[in-house]
């Protein structure tokens, strides 16, 4: 297929998947924010909620501070935000109407509804609670929408494994980044020191990735940090953990790389990158440092998906 | 003469009979409950605007994507009026082809002194770099769209060939599917002639033309300006319904005289190229050099044969409306027949004695720019204010050689839904010719343009036209 081709689904993936995180990221600090400071601390949950999202930096450029208004309307609605839950499914619509011919017609009807309905709603209506549940909810059954509609619909060709692979690598990114932020809550030392407080922040990252009841089913004990921790990065069975994304990515890889009869540097790296999330124990990435575990992660991630590039999508 | 004709109504005569072809069509929009039309026609925006078959109107920065208005009323042609304009159609491009590759060689039809020589040498259209340059297999117009009008019960004229890249199949197709989605009563009453298979035709014409250098199963592809082309829409859904890619000249590049697309599996041989892009923006080292849409050293392996483009370059001067009025004498010149589809009668305003009678009769003529389309750049005498005429006239006068003028036809209507209900409305036709190295390919009826303002006979969408499905009804 065209590579310009391969890219728009890789990025149009990619971008829905991005909304969607941002729409949990939202969800969850609305409920920490909401929480008395009893139990969830006097930290500014919507703070975290911009570096969760990756975009701090231009944040400030627009807003002197994080409140809930400027968060939600920075993370879902400004234009000024190139990753804006708006500005995401403008890329994706975009990219979608560039590669019509690459997509089927259930895909480009979830993305051109949800650019549709997406200018019904407006940052000043999202006031009160059950407008921005609504809008979060709408956000993110578009991305469940989209995400069936490529698996029920798409041959299972390049175009489906390009689109995985940046649904993934998103994905991946996604994870580690709420990892990153909320490092310090997950760090053993935390858990005499925070207590009770703690237990909130945990629940929230769980909620952020959908994994809340995910977490009780596999381990069956109360949250613990480095269960959390065990899920997010390691848990194979955990659909947003780092090695779930990785075992898809290095099958997609493959399932290339086997239809065009050769491999490159990126099978090489997704490759090495799964068999390390393989053989990781939980507690070794504690003792050796959770943080630079995550940040090394989130580089070589990077480097992927910037190996799958240079090797396809140029 | 104009101005007097009383309208032609395709389905109700003067005398308030109904035409034959229509009578199932008026009884039901008879029998039907007053607002179902209202009810069927907006369930028909919303799928067009779901589907996402939108277009782009230049100049117009607040609505980059508007929908063209449908009109869900069809039009009706029996078999044997289809039968009749289907080999018209055929000949007049049979025409246009010999006549371009002649003027493109030999250029007999100058010698002869029936084409003036400098309507050709100096008409931008005409590319002097395909002068004596061999085309794949000889045909320069694969696809061409014949704007066709009716004026009463017989007379069909030809309005208008369109030989470059003419656009609008996506909506004859899409039209019919929407029809049959919302009408699947109509469609039991009636037997009409498919016309989904135009993509087929249209893959199978672009196949037999490829370079006799290409392989037995050539590559084509559909090369399109890109996404804010205001035809965008439908180069997506040709290339779809074709299944080939849908290139931008980036994703193209030529090596040693041949076209390779960048492909996730590296680069790829093309052999046909059907494109969407004017001659202009084709390849910036021969024409214009700004152009980032075309791709480089493409018209060299054109020339050297390895590539089929459809159209060919240069087919503008062909198409343009002062060759048009010579097209009669065209058809007699090349196939030594009798032309079977009429030109609307055309004073040619570089000719002394006629730009004089069109200079007296402005306020009652319709005058165009020779190389003008889109509805853009006309005088309709009629409708215009006596200071318009009276602009026009001054440009007319400075450059004369640029204007043909033609009677205000009095365009046949068809009942069309507007406001009000159910009322006459102006109607035109282009249908699409497709021509193959083995045959001529038509399918039966086109797109059908109508005017939606009272009394308005421009059908152009950029000017507030709307469409219609168009029926031949099989006998």
């Amino acid at each position: 297929m065209l590579s310009r081709t391969a890219d728009n689904l890789f990025w149009l993936a990619r971008y829905v998947e991005r909304a969607e995180y941002l729409a949990r990221i939202i969800e969850a600090s609305t409920r920490l924010a909401n929480l008395p400071s009893a139990y969830a601390g006097t930290s500014n949950e919507w703070e975290s909620a911009v570096a969760t999202a990756g975009c701090a930096h231009l944040f400030y450029q627009a807003h002197e501070k994080a409140t809930r208004e400027t968060v939600i309307d920075f993370l879902a609605f400004s234009p000024d935000n190139p990753s804006s839950i708006r500005s995401c499914f403008e890329v994706a619509r975009t990219n979608a109407r560039s590669v019509r011919t690459a997509l089927t017609v259930e895909m480009w009807d979830a993305i051109n509804s949800a650019w549709l309905e997406l200018s019904k709603y407006r940052a000043s209506g999202l006031n009160q609670d059950e407008n921005l549940a609504n809008f979060l909810a709408f956000v993110k059954e578009t991305g469940l929408r989209f995400d069936g509609s490529a698996y029920r619909t798409m041959l299972r060709s390049d175009g489906y494994w390009f689109s995985r692979l940046g649904v993934m690598i998103e994905r991946a990114d996604n994870t580690a980044r709420i990892l990153d932020v909320k490092y310090h809550v997950l760090l053993p030392a935390s858990e005499t020191v925070g207590g009770s407080l703690d237990y909130f922040q945990w629940s929230a990252i769980l909620r952020a990735v959908s994994a809340l009841t995910a977490y009780h089913w596999v381990y069956k004990e109360s949250l613990k940090p480095w269960l959390v921790a065990d899920l997010l990065i390691l848990n194979d069975q955990m659909p947003r953990s780092l090695a779930a994304c990785y075992e898809s990515i290095v099958r997609n890889l493959d399932s290339l790389s086997l239809a065009y009869g050769r491999q490159g540097p990126a099978q090489r790296a997704a490759r090495a990158t799964r068999t390390r999330l393989e053989n990781a124990r939980i507690e070794d990435i504690f003792q050796s440092g959770l943080h630079e575990f995550v940040s090394d992660f989130i580089t070589e991630n990077n480097r992927l998906g910037a190996a799958i590039t240079q090797q396809y999508l140029t | 003469m104009a101005g007097a004709a009383p309208i032609f109504d395709e389905m109700t005569l003067a005398d308030g009979a109904v035409r034959p072809a229509y009578e199932t069509l008026a009884r039901w929009l008879q029998s039907i409950p007053p607002d179902l039309l209202a009810t069927r026609s907006r369930e028909a925006e919303a799928l067009f605007r779901r589907i996402g078959i939108t277009f782009a109107v230049y100049g117009d920065a607040a609505s980059t994507e508007r929908l063209i208005p449908f009109d869900v009323i069809p039009r009706v042609l029996t078999s044997d009026e289809w039968g009749r304009l289907s080999k018209g159609l055929t000949q007049r491009v049979r025409a246009i082809n010999a006549f371009l590759g002649d003027v493109y060689s030999k250029r007999e039809i100058l010698r002869a002194g029936i084409v003036p020589e400098d309507l050709v040498y100096r008409n931008p259209a005409f590319r002097p770099e395909m002068n004596q340059q061999p085309v794949p297999h000889g045909i320069y117009v694969m696809i061409a769209g014949i704007d066709i009008v009716r004026v009463d019960g017989d007379t069909f004229y030809v309005l208008e060939d369109n030989a470059r890249t003419p656009s609008g199949v996506s909506y004859m197709l899409e039209n019919r599917e929407v029809m049959i989605r919302l009408f699947p009563e109509l469609f039991s009453a009636h037997r009409v002639a498919p016309v989904e298979n135009y993509t087929d035709d249209l893959l199978a014409t672009m196949q037999s033309v490829a370079p006799r250098s290409a392989s037995s199963d050539p590559t084509c592809v559909l090369l399109t300006p890109g996404l804010f082309n205001s035809a965008y829409y439908e180069h997506t859904f040709l290339a779809d319904k074709l299944g080939v890619e849908l290139v931008e000249g980036r994703d193209l590049f030529v090596k040693a005289d041949v076209v390779y697309m960048r492909t996730t599996e590296g680069p790829k041989r093309v052999d046909v190229i059907y494109r969407r892009l004017d001659d202009d923006f084709l390849d910036p080292l021969v024409f214009r050099p700004d152009s980032a849409l075309g791709v480089p050293g493409l018209m060299s392996a054109y020339h050297a044969g390895n590539v089929t483009l459809a159209n060919a370059v240069g087919t503008g001067v062909a198409d343009d409306k002062a060759v048009y009025s010579y097209m009669p004498e065209i058809v007699k010149f090349y196939l030594g027949e009798e032309p079977i589809l009429k030109n609307v009668p055309t004073w040619r305003c570089r000719e002394a004695d006629e730009l004089k009678y069109v200079l007296e009769r402005l306020p009652e003529l319709v005058v165009k720019e020779v190389h003008g389309s889109g509805g853009y750049g006309m005088l309709i005498g009629p409708k215009a204010t006596s200071a318009e005429i009276e602009t026009f006239r001054e440009k007319l006068i400075a450059d004369p050689a640029n204007f043909i003028a033609q009677p205000t036809l009095a365009l046949s209507t068809c009942p069309t839904l507007v406001e009000e209900g159910v009322a006459p409305r102006h109607v035109d036709l282009r249908p699409f010719v497709l021509t193959g190295r083995d045959k001529v390919r038509i399918v039966p009826g086109g797109l059908t343009r109508v005017a939606l303002k009272e009394g308005s006979l421009v059908v152009n969408s950029s000017q507030g036209g709307g469409t219609k499905d168009t029926w031949v009804l099989d006998s």
